[in-house]
């Protein structure tokens, strides 16, 4: 198969993907680069010349950055243990057998063809506005005040938002994860004496292991960058201002173009530790 | 001990009865082969004798006590599956050590009897080994260890050679049975494959549609089949089953005479009948030859010396003590 000729035919088929994917990629890093060394101003005079690493240093001494990080790691981290522990439990329920099983399994899968500023908005006006929703109608039946959810708890609402919208895809992951496990290793594990979680802990869990590596890899590429959630509900207020959100406030709202590439490159940065952790811990895990 | 009682068992599945009411003794220290053809519901009785099945009636006592209701953990029997059934994740040795760490047993009682099914089993150069990076002969034995070290009232083997090359099944069959002869633990081992069933058995029970054809010594099957059924399962090649006239001067339904207990000549004889293909296996050679006063051909086997070319005319005389009589429902006569 590998010949020299088909080898080179590979290679030459190949090439336009691979420049293509390369232009979309280098092309804005390169140019995010380029202006988070300069001072540009759209409104206020445009390109005002080279300004060394002035941005760097005044996106991060600002008082917003730190919490930023922290906020996107509170969010990050939240969202995955919620979907990554909710998905294995709805994965072993959807795997029994059960009447409607086919329509049950779409509904579970259905928030995730929810758009993101769609959910947003169902929930803030539906469930968590504190007057007309339907949480603030709960509370009112057991003659609690309501919660003003996206003032009051504003971080954990947007984690709840964020995890409605993942649960499915954790879901759908494990659950065909969980439909490949050989049902003889769980009946030899029956037969060797342990009990319903034991055979959880010692069989299903370690079996779901890869799968649960892919869940927690994709969906942090993604968590790190949600921003329609935010805006949507807090605009950024109360404690839930990210780091991209951070970077929209200061390229759009301050029109700092200079600032809000430095502030994109320190995401790239954050993302690069972030995957180098996950990676050291789970990626192991991916080795057969 | 590990005398297994069953008692009038039924088992169906919805509407689907596929295991009618059955009695069953298997002594203790018995070798037990249940062989048959797919589908013939003896996987699903090992799994009722294992618990992980229930049954639908009918009573299954171990050792004299009712264990029909008891979960499979507590039945005291352990079990090795067709695909093995390893944990993929853990090493040989948890592998082996999973039922005693359920059990809670104390880690220097534990690393004690995994070195001894090890040592017994030739896997003490493997036991920090993944199952993955084994062979089908070593996985096999890595789940016969798992079985071993609970040191259970029975084994229950379910068709444990069906994943393995011809080679290495010829090998572990008589591991397997060495290790009976060692152990003395009762042994029950399922199988579609008459050979096995042959070669290992003390007992062999048929069965066929959930229904016990003939229990037996694999002799006693093999020279006494209680029916046509029976007669055409056990031994190989099989047995020859004849209808026709021919069967009508024996005063029966159909005879079945075995390929050894026919004579081949190519002058004189019983039936007149034309070679087709041969099967030279150097000791012996089998000749199908297709008879006129037969519908279908005959196997007939002869010394590996003779031979014979495709479309020769032969004659074919069969051993009339050896001869097998049946009447119309397939039962043996006399």
């Amino acid at each position: 198969m590998a010949t020299q000729h088909s080898r080179s035919a590979a290679r030459v088929m190949m090439a336009p993907a691979v420049i293509l994917l390369l232009g979309w990629m280098l092309i804005p890093l390169t140019m995010t680069l380029y202006f988070s060394f300069k001072k540009y101003l759209p409104l206020r005079g445009g390109d005002l010349g080279w300004v060394g690493f002035d941005n760097y240093v005044r996106f991060v001494s600002s008082s917003a950055f730190w919490p930023s990080i922290q906020t996107t790691l509170i969010i990050v981290g939240g969202v995955l243990a919620i979907t990554v522990s909710l998905g294995v439990l709805l994965a072993i329920l959807l795997n029994q057998p059960m009447w409607g099983q086919g329509i049950v399994r779409i509904l579970v899968i259905a928030p995730f063809f929810v758009m993101p500023t769609v959910s947003a908005l169902v929930w803030k006006n539906m469930f968590m506005d504190p007057n007309y929703g339907l949480l603030a109608h709960l509370w009112k039946f057991f003659g609690a005040t309501p919660v003003e959810w996206l003032s009051q708890a504003s971080l954990p609402s947007i984690v709840m938002i964020v995890s409605w919208q993942w649960l499915p895809f954790a879901t759908l992951i494990l659950l065909t994860a969980i439909q490949s496990l050989d049902s003889e290793q769980l009946e030899a594990a029956e037969m060797d004496g342990a009990p319903p979680i034991k055979r959880f802990g010692f069989i299903v869990l370690p079996h779901l292991g890869r799968a649960i590596t892919v869940v927690i890899l994709i969906q942090t590429i993604f968590l790190l960058a949600i921003f329609a959630e935010i805006f949507v509900t807090t605009g950024g207020a109360f404690g839930t201002k990210t780091l991209s959100y951070l970077i929209f406030q200061r390229v759009l709202e301050s029109q700092n173009i200079g600032l809000g590439s430095a502030g994109g490159v320190y995401a790239i940065i954050l993302a690069n530790i972030v995957a180098i952790f996950l990676m050291r811990i789970v990626g192991k895990n991916l080795d057969a | 001990m590990g005398q297994i009682q069953l008692n009038q068992v039924t088992k169906s599945f919805g509407d689907v009865q596929v295991i009618p009411p059955l009695d069953l003794t298997i002594e203790d220290g018995e070798f037990t082969v249940f062989v048959g053809p797919s589908g013939c519901g003896k996987s699903t009785l090992l799994r009722l004798i294992a618990g992980l099945e229930d049954v639908s009636s009918g009573m299954i006592s171990i050792d004299g006590a009712d264990q029909t209701m008891t979960p499979p953990a507590k039945r005291g029997l352990a079990m090795v599956f067709q695909s093995y059934a390893l944990y993929p994740h853990m090493s040989v040795r948890k592998n082996i050590a999973f039922p005693l760490r359920m059990a809670k047993m104390d880690q220097a009682e534990i690393d004690r009897r995994v070195e001894g099914a090890a040592s017994v089993l030739n896997l003490a150069d493997y036991l920090d080994r993944r199952p993955g990076q084994l062979s089908g002969g070593q996985r096999q034995r890595v789940a016969i260890g798992r079985a071993i070290v609970r040191e259970p009232a029975a084994f229950l083997f379910d068709e444990p050679l069906s994943n393995l090359d011809a080679a290495l099944r010829v090998g572990m069959r008589l591991e397997i049975s060495e290790l009976h002869k060692r152990l003395t633990t009762t042994m029950i081992y399922v199988t579609h494959d008459q050979v096995e069933a042959m070669t290992m058995a003390d007992k062999i029970v048929v069965l066929h549609a959930g229904v016990i054809e003939q229990v037996g010594s694999p002799l006693e099957l093999y020279r006494n089949p209680r029916n046509t059924f029976v007669a055409g399962f056990i031994g190989s090649p099989k047995m020859n089953l004849l209808e026709g006239p021919e069967a009508q001067k024996f005063n029966a339904k159909t005879i079945g005479i075995r390929p050894e207990h026919i004579g081949i000549s190519a002058d004189a004889g019983d039936w007149e009948g034309v070679v087709g293909v041969s099967e030279h296996l150097g000791s012996d050679t089998f000749f199908h030859v297709k008879c006129d006063a037969f519908e279908h051909p005959l196997t007939v086997r002869a010394s590996g010396e003779l031979t014979m070319s495709y479309g020769a005319k032969v004659f074919l005389t069969p051993d009339q003590a050896h001869l097998h009589r049946f009447d119309d429902q397939g039962l043996r006569l006399g």
